[in-house]
């Protein structure tokens, strides 16, 4: 009879470690057919996760229809609006999410807050925000009046444009208003280029670039009211403009 | 064993021999053959329903501090657009104000993520810088994330957007952990861990994120990192770029211009 070497091992075997491996191999078969039951079968077609999940996240629906939804029906509002300064303020910001809305224009309506509550989220002035961007203090900006009684909020102009520095520049003014050098006006340091005050990052007005500048003042023998403290410019600080180590906003500053 | 030593009987098992070796090489290669057809039918692209297909798209996000004006909009759309809770803690995406004080101190604080902005702040003396920073998940190339998850419901896409799988979180909270951005949370509804999905369902329509969608001032830039044409690559080209923890190796993609070292 011929005799298979596997057959053969099998019958070498101790009867304790033949029951053993007949148990083992049960226990895997078990465990085999456990997991392919329990993970997905799209788990690992192209990674370690359920293919499909990605198309249920993709599927979820929208709630922000995008700026070029509304350009369909509103185009003479987005026109006016481009034009102006809110240009880049997408409509979906103030009047809030209208996925529904274009999908059923006449049961579902946007709103538009008409208060004056939310155009502060954005202008009320806070130290953290970019220089020249449009501020005010609510609490004493015409503290009763809606804004949009005077701004049209798709053209929103200031009534006139500031004349003032401090309209902008604000904290620097408080700090000025402080120092020896409040008398100056700003126009005496800073050359202001006409573009300033539309866009003002474009247009930047000058800083003094010379040391003579501030000497015409504060150099030794150089003419002016009594009590300017005065400084030898051939020995002080040669390397430097004045305003690299001097705040002149605040002269008194450490 | 005795017919080896014939001549004939040795002829025959080397033909025996040799027809046993090809029908074993051709047994072995057969399983083979099959798996090299399901192969070629995997290496075709893999294109959702509506046509999109995550191979072709590479996406990340740029933040310019300088023009963000903390009016926390972003947050609000995020959590409109995504049904995130409205309560305080969970987050999506969320802005800080940065305080810099003389003394070298600095104050960080989110009141409600800014999703009602920030009010002005009752200590503002000696501060030298102030900012905001917009945060979200950085959707890393090297995902810490991803590589604590024990069920693999948290994954990278092949656009490398960072996505979970809520249907098959077992909330464990490990990738909430493991996050050193905190762009995670446990949704209190489902207990699953949440987070940005660089608003997965709209991008792949050929929309903008939520928050990029609303931001007045445009500190939000989305787009193709390895195409030309796109506004990303254009701010990374005209900015000086920073990432969040680069010494951790995450290698985000939420590039920052003008960001304060002190931002952490």
């Amino acid at each position: 009879m011929k005799q298979w070497p596997l057959s053969n091992l099998w019958k070498k075997l101790p009867e304790q470690v033949r029951r053993l491996s007949i148990l083992g191999i049960i226990l895997v078969a078990f465990f085999l057919m456990i997991r392919s039951l329990l993970i997905p079968s799209d788990f690992g077609k192209f990674g370690h996760y359920r293919a499909s999940a990605v198309e249920e996240i993709a599927s979820l629906p929208m709630q922000y229809a995008g700026q070029m939804a509304c350009v369909e029906c509103h185009e003479e509002t987005v026109t006016l609006k481009g034009k102006g300064y809110h240009k880049n303020v997408a409509c979906e910001i103030c009047h809030g999410p209208a996925a529904a809305h274009t999908r059923d224009p006449g049961s579902v309506k946007l709103t538009a807050p008409r208060g004056r509550g939310y155009c502060p989220i954005c202008h009320e002035y806070l130290p953290s925000r970019p220089t020249g961007f449009p501020q005010i203090v609510s609490n004493s900006h015409n503290p009763m009046k809606p804004c949009i009684s005077c701004h049209n909020p798709h053209d929103p102009k200031p009534p006139q444009t500031p004349k003032e520095c401090s309209a902008c520049h604000g904290e620097i003014a408080k700090t000025k208003s402080l120092s020896h050098h409040v008398y100056i006006p700003c126009t005496r340091c800073h050359n202001v280029p006409k573009g300033h005050k539309i866009s003002p990052r474009k247009f930047l007005p000058t800083k003094p670039s010379t040391r003579e500048f501030c000497g015409g003042c504060h150099a030794k023998g150089a003419a002016g009211e009594k009590g300017i403290p005065q400084v030898d410019l051939a020995t002080h600080g040669k390397r430097y403009v004045c305003w690299q180590c001097h705040y002149p906003h605040l002269p008194e500053a450490h | 064993m005795e017919h080896l030593k014939t001549q004939e009987g040795h002829a025959i098992e080397r033909r025996g021999f040799i027809k046993k070796i090809l029908q074993g090489c051709a047994a072995l290669l057969f399983p083979g053959f099959l798996l090299a057809k399901t192969k070629k039918g995997r290496t075709k692209p893999w294109v959702l329903e509506n046509g999109y297909n995550p191979a072709e798209h590479d996406w990340g996000m740029g933040i310019n501090i300088n023009k963000c004006i903390g009016c926390g909009r972003c947050a609000d759309a995020c959590k409109r657009e995504n049904n995130v809770p409205r309560a305080p803690f969970f987050f999506r995406t969320w802005v800080e104000r940065y305080r810099i004080f003389e003394n070298g101190k600095s104050l960080i604080d989110s009141p409600n993520g800014a999703i009602n902005g920030f009010k002005f702040p009752a200590d503002e003396k000696n501060i030298i810088r102030s900012f905001f920073v917009p945060k979200l998940c950085n959707h890393c190339d090297n995902p810490p994330c991803v590589q604590v998850c024990p069920v693999g419901a948290t994954f990278k896409t092949a656009d490398g957007v960072v996505l979970v799988d809520s249907n098959y979180c077992i909330g464990c909270r490990y990738c909430i952990q493991a996050c050193p951005y905190g762009a995670r949370f446990l949704d209190p509804r489902t207990r699953t861990a949440e987070k940005c999905t660089f608003c997965y369902h709209r991008i792949v329509k050929g929309k903008l994120p939520a928050c990029v969608e609303v931001c007045p001032t445009q500190a939000r830039v989305f787009g193709e990192l390895k195409k030309k044409a796109s506004p990303l690559v254009r701010f990374m080209r005209m900015n000086k770029i920073r990432v969040l923890k680069p010494s951790l190796n995450t290698e985000p993609k939420v590039y920052y211009a003008n960001l304060d070292m002190e931002v952490r």
